[in-house]
């Protein structure tokens, strides 16, 4: 079980998502999330840098109950609770 | 599904043997709430770990901090449901999550400590950020 599990987890990836949720578990090929929610760059005049600082801020609306994201399409994974909230 | 109550009691034990009153209800936390004026806090307490290993001891130690609310009180969430659904529409602007804290004065919500902000924490940082937020929203030390 990963050290990550139960924590909220902000996986960036090298397109134009980016996702913040529960980590239920980091397997070989995908990175499965609970009551997630994701945002695409740009979506609604919003950049991912500022849809992370007010997730950072206010938490997150679990949009999805479940979200699986290849390994191959992530480019980072960081704890929700380690980005500075203004 | 509710978990059973004899397990549960001693998450809600841990907050009452401090002096935090048990928001049960509705009618509870309207009545809690509506008790002016002043600062109150609301925990979201949870049956999850970070509950137990880290909200409700940074909780006790904040507690003992010179500055702290005026009352505090608490909701258990997936236990008692109508009033920890009451509580969250105080602070809906907030995605639901607990374990969580929440800081009113006159009723309104002034500052909000979400879950992520105590998973993998110290009691002690988690205590420091509550305490930070007494600082600057409780005004004078009580004795």
């Amino acid at each position: 079980m990963s050290e990550l599990h139960g924590v909220t987890v902000v996986v960036d990836t090298k397109g134009a998502r980016v996702y913040v949720g529960r980590c239920h578990d980091i397997e070989a090929d995908r990175i499965i999330l609970l009551d997630a929610d994701g945002h695409a760059e740009g979506e609604g005049g919003v950049s991912k840098d500022e849809f992370v600082r007010r997730a950072a801020r206010v938490g997150v609306w679990g949009r999805e109950a479940r979200v699986a994201i290849p390994t191959s399409e992530i480019a980072s994974i960081r704890r929700l609770g380690e980005i500075p909230v203004e | 599904m509710p978990y059973d109550p004899a397990l549960v009691q001693p998450m809600r034990d841990e907050l009452t043997r401090i002096g935090v009153a048990e928001l049960a209800t509705a009618e509870d936390v309207d009545a809690f709430l509506a008790e002016r004026p002043g600062i109150s806090m609301i925990v979201v307490n949870s049956v999850c770990g970070c509950a137990a290993g880290m909200a409700r001891p940074g909780v006790r130690l904040a507690l003992g901090h010179s500055l702290r609310p005026d009352r505090v009180g608490s909701v258990f969430a997936g236990q008692d449901v109508e009033a920890t659904a009451r509580a969250r529409a105080r602070f809906a602007e907030y995605p639901p999550s607990s374990p969580s804290v929440a800081l009113f004065r006159d009723g309104k919500i002034v500052w909000f400590l979400p879950r992520h902000r105590i998973e993998g924490r110290t009691p002690e940082a988690v205590a420091a950020e509550l305490t930070k937020a007494f600082e600057a929203h409780c005004g004078a030390p009580k004795s």
